[in-house]
């Protein structure tokens, strides 16, 4: 149902059903928001979002106030403006602000409230915050003294994650967010999606630094440092470069990396495609031998910790290939190390990703070869894009270059691993191959597409096999899957698990404050590449076909198992 | 009772039971382990990280166990007229801990508890149980010296 309310003594059209907020951003009328998070209900937490009723003076929430017929609303009136106003003030009086060192400046939702609100002077000074940093997980940095207690993070990971890793604690002014007993992260069932860091307003939430390292790796001439990049990166950096938002910038950015001074540049998406001839091959091995079904994914990190803490009963369903990061990491300090004559202790091997957990990922103790790490640092886009503006290179003016060979062709099938579903389309595709010896007439998969949390598709394989997939992304939506497997659903056979919505083109380690229409942009980006380009599945990719014949032998392999898969256990260090 | 007899005692207890059910495992265990939380958790289905900020949420859960000699410090209004505050802060001093904790030798620990009923003798603490009336900084100290020679 259709009504008008006067909103500013102009009448607007609302839907009954609505909160104000909705109507008034429908209208086109900014409301600033902090604790908001568009889809979830709202909490009325922050109260910056406070707007004036007319008739009777009264500030009431727009983000938790339902549209009624007949409103009469003012959303700046002097008595709003002041309100929010000293609602940051307030923010700000226990704040440390200091802006200049903090990695969130210049894209803070605070700060860019007290420069909306015309906050000029310390009006309130207030006992500064003293919470200690945490500094304990590998992935994620937490600084409570610069939270404002939003609760954004905590929602983010009750409700999309299910995780449940930290909750606000204590209360009034000495409440905080934080894990049980307040302990590092390390110790809590965080996952490392970083998710929290993608809604946190401020800096309190962050990803651990790995900088340093790398720049000090680039000085040194002894090392060869070697970068490999997420098949999501290159359509993922575009806006925060000044460009149009999705565009792929594969050779720009290949140019840009060896100009930075990486020693050679290797394309994630290769070992994509390597992940799916071990994925494919293994998944057939299970349907063909009667193994554990549902095969799920394991190219996730969240994901995978997720299932060693919640779920460890589907450990065993968990394919046991490594991810495209560790495998291209085990690669290089094996392969390519003997080829190119190097020792693997020589080689300074970096990774860019869209994800916080990858840093996890690369530190675990599964993922070395005789005690060395096949990753040594791993990079989000974020930090990239901050070590091309380090080092001064002009997106705008640099011509395209190849990746590395080998390590650094790839199909388009290994590239749709940025978007939710581009594992399952690309395993399908080879999976199809093996079984038939043809290829599948049409590659594309419709409802395994979108941004959907689960999409499910039944396919037939060969003419008597036919498998139902599942896509989830969101470890709630995952969880939910789980359970009902658990209940006794028997008809998915092949299950996509990202832990980050709508997958990695959306993960912890993207830039912040990316909206709706640049997510968009990206996976459109990535369809469009899996659309014009030639070779569009795995096993056509030549340098797979080589390191199969010159290296690997073949699938599952005593080489592939001992480079290219690995275990995982049931988790008992942390608290859940 | 153990922590499995309460949980039992509620075992169809929903969510909403969480602190009935934490009151009675800090009445018989004197305060929340790291252990039970994890216990409730499973049995409520509840993450521990919500249950350490519900527990923290209140002033009468703690997370460590109490000492030898327990004191409680009255924060009544009556108290608190009186000067509850400087006894607070003198007893804080004088065993290096905050509120809600331990010492290392586990032989003190303090509470801070609202009115004990015991206002006409103002500022009160009470130690396991025995009350102290009336106390200055001096007396305080006197007292803590004192259970601490007895027990060295």
């Amino acid at each position: 149902m259709n009504f008008t309310i006067e909103v500013n003594n102009q009448k607007i059209e609302a839907v009954k059903g609505e909160t104000l907020l909705d109507t008034l951003t429908a209208n086109g009328i900014k409301v600033p928001t902090l604790c908001h998070m568009k889809g979830m209900i709202p909490t009325g937490a922050c109260r910056i979002c406070v707007v004036e009723q007319k008739l009777t003076g009264k500030l009431i929430t727009a983000c938790s106030y339902p549209v009624e017929e007949g409103m009469q609303i003012l959303t700046n009136s002097p008595k709003v403006t002041e309100s929010r106003k000293t609602i940051v003030e307030l923010l700000l009086s226990n704040h440390p602000d200091d802006c200049l060192y903090c990695s969130r400046n210049k894209n803070c939702e605070l700060q860019d409230l007290a420069e909306t609100y015309h906050v000029r002077e310390r009006r309130i000074r207030g006992k500064k915050n003293t919470h200690h940093l945490d500094l304990s997980s590998a992935s994620i940095v937490r600084d409570p003294a610069k939270c404002i207690l939003c609760a954004r993070c905590v929602r983010v990971c009750d409700e999309i994650m299910n995780v449940n890793a930290i909750d606000i604690l204590y209360r009034g002014s000495k409440s905080e967010i934080g894990t049980t007993f307040n302990k590092g992260l390390n110790t809590s069932s965080c996952v490392n999606c970083g998710q929290c860091i993608m809604v946190c307003p401020t800096g309190a939430l962050t990803e651990k630094d790995h900088f340093p390292e790398i720049l000090e790796a680039l000085a040194h001439t002894n090392k060869t440092v070697v970068v490999q990049y997420a098949p999501s990166i290159t359509v993922s950096i575009a806006e925060e470069l000044g460009l149009k938002a999705g565009e792929d910038l594969n050779g720009i950015m290949n140019a840009a990396l060896r100009k930075i001074g990486f020693d050679y540049v290797f394309d994630t998406s290769f070992t994509a495609d390597l992940t799916i001839m071990e994925e494919s091959a293994e998944l057939i091995h299970r349907i063909v031998n009667g193994g554990t079904l549902p095969m799920i994914t394991s190219c996730c990190p969240g994901w995978v910790k997720y299932a060693e803490e919640f779920a460890p009963e589907f450990i065993p369903n968990l394919s046991s290939c490594k991810s495209p990061q560790q495998m291209m990491g085990a690669l290089v300090k094996s392969h390519f190390a003997e080829i190119s004559n190097l020792k693997p202790e020589d080689i300074y091997s970096v990774s860019i990703m869209p994800c916080t957990a990858k840093k996890f990922e690369g530190q675990r103790k599964e993922m070395t070869q005789k005690g060395i790490s096949d990753i040594d640092a791993v990079l989000t886009t974020r930090e990239f894009v901050k070590l091309i503006q380090l080092f001064g290179i002009d997106m705008n003016n640099i011509e395209p270059q190849l990746a590395d060979s080998p390590l650094g062709i790839r199909s388009s099938a290994g590239k749709l691993f940025a978007n939710s579903g581009g594992v399952m389309e690309a395993a399908i595709r080879t999976a199809y191959f093996k079984l038939n010896g043809k290829e599948m007439v049409n590659f594309k998969i419709p409802p395994l597409r979108g941004t959907k949390g689960c999409k499910t598709a039944k396919i037939q394989i060969t003419e008597k096999l036919e498998i139902g997939v599942a896509v989830v992304s969101g470890l709630s939506n995952a969880e939910e899957l789980l359970k009902e497997i658990k209940n006794g659903r028997k008809d998915i056979h092949f299950i996509e698990v990202m832990a980050c919505p709508g997958g990695c083109i959306s993960g912890g380690g993207q830039p912040i404050n990316s909206n709706e229409e640049a997510l968009k942009e990206r996976i459109k980006s990535i369809y469009k590449i899996d659309e014009k380009e030639p070779i569009k599945v795995s096993h056509k990719n030549p340098e797979i076909i080589d390191i199969y014949k010159d290296f690997l032998g073949e699938p599952l392999s005593h080489k592939s198992h001992d480079l290219l898969h690995t275990s995982y256990a049931k988790r008992d260090d942390v608290i859940l | 009772m153990q922590i499995e007899e309460i949980l039992i005692a509620h075992k169809d207890s929903e969510k909403d039971s969480l602190i009935p059910i934490l009151q009675e495992i800090q009445e018989s265990e004197g305060f929340l382990s790291k252990e039970a939380v994890i216990r409730v958790g499973k049995h409520l289905d509840i993450p521990t990280s919500r249950i350490f900020g519900v527990a923290t949420f209140y002033n009468q859960f703690r997370f460590e166990p109490t000492g030898k000699y327990h004191i409680q410090i009255c924060r009544g209004t009556a108290c608190h007229v009186l000067g509850s505050s400087t006894v607070l802060d003198v007893i804080e001093k004088q065993l290096k801990i905050k509120a809600g904790k331990t010492t290392r030798d586990g032989l003190f620990s303090i509470e801070v508890v609202a009115c004990i009923g015991a206002c006409g003798l103002a500022p009160v603490i009470c130690i396991n149980g025995e009350f102290h009336a009336k106390v200055t900084p001096e007396k305080i100290k006197q007292i803590v010296e004192t259970l601490k020679n007895q027990n060295s």
